[in-house]
């Protein structure tokens, strides 16, 4: 069985009304997550901070919501995703997208193992009352049910 | 028919835009290639249709490729609008 986003985003790798003075501290927040549940190393969060320094902005992939990531080479022990809601949004420089209070981030372990939770993140993100629930929830319990109850597999096989 | 989504690193954004076109290829029946490619190497690769964040613009301006640049990766009706009419134009020519 493929992992999917429910088994990635749980209890432990979500993080709600967090306070971040920058989108470097926004996305650390996300990485030290990983950190945390020993998925990644120190070196991945910095890494994924190079990404947006040296790439641009374009990782912040819809109005309020950035999808932040590095290298697998970069320090990935395994799979992992992790999300950090914001109090105050935080400018990331995306002139189409910002200001960000969503940082989601994930770790891939080559380029192929993600798909399945990608591809659910996916039909989450496109779901407008999954994410304005996601934004409003009281709870992390309540966030890890939304995520699991509207990430339902797609139909899109990504082998075609 | 060959589709590059393009972002940094080739396996996320680009990954989640080529799950998004592959869906609007089958609701239209039509048969394409898609490829996620990464700003390291996809400069000399061929590709008949490019989709980017809007914030790669700076990076196509070359290309001879036809570029859809999306705002909302994840609004399919904007993917849609943007790039039905490309292919569209790309079958009939």
């Amino acid at each position: 069985m493929a992992v999917g986003l429910g088994d990635l985003l749980t209890e432990k790798t979500i993080k709600l009304n967090a306070q971040a003075a920058d989108w470097r501290e926004s996305v650390r927040l996300a990485g030290e997550l990983l950190v945390a549940v020993n998925a990644v190393s120190p070196s991945y969060v910095e890494g994924m901070i190079r990404v947006v320094e040296e790439l641009g902005p374009y990782m912040v992939v819809a109005p309020g919501i950035a999808l932040a990531h590095a290298r697998p080479e970069d320090g990935v022990q395994r799979m992992c995703m992790s999300l950090v809601r914001l109090v105050s949004p935080v400018e990331f420089g995306s002139r189409a997208n910002d200001p960000v209070d969503l940082v989601f981030a994930f770790g891939a372990e080559d380029k192929q193992g993600h798909i399945q939770a990608l591809q659910e993140l996916a039909v989450f993100l496109q779901n407008e009352d999954a994410v304005t629930a996601l934004r409003q929830c009281d709870s992390v319990q309540e966030a890890v049910q939304l995520i699991r109850d509207y990430s339902r597999k797609g139909e899109v096989d990504p082998t075609d | 028919m060959k589709i590059a989504t393009l972002c940094g690193m080739g396996f996320g954004t680009s990954m989640m835009l080529k799950l998004f076109i592959l869906e609007i290829l089958k609701d239209l029946n039509m048969k394409a290639e898609v490829v996620p490619w990464d700003l390291g190497t996809f400069k000399g690769q061929q590709a008949d249709i490019i989709v980017a964040p809007m914030d790669m613009e700076m990076h196509l301006r070359s290309t001879s490729a036809k570029v859809v640049l999306i705002r909302n990766l994840v609004d399919k009706q904007e993917l849609r609008s943007k790039l039905v009419p490309v292919l569209e134009a790309y079958q009939g020519s």
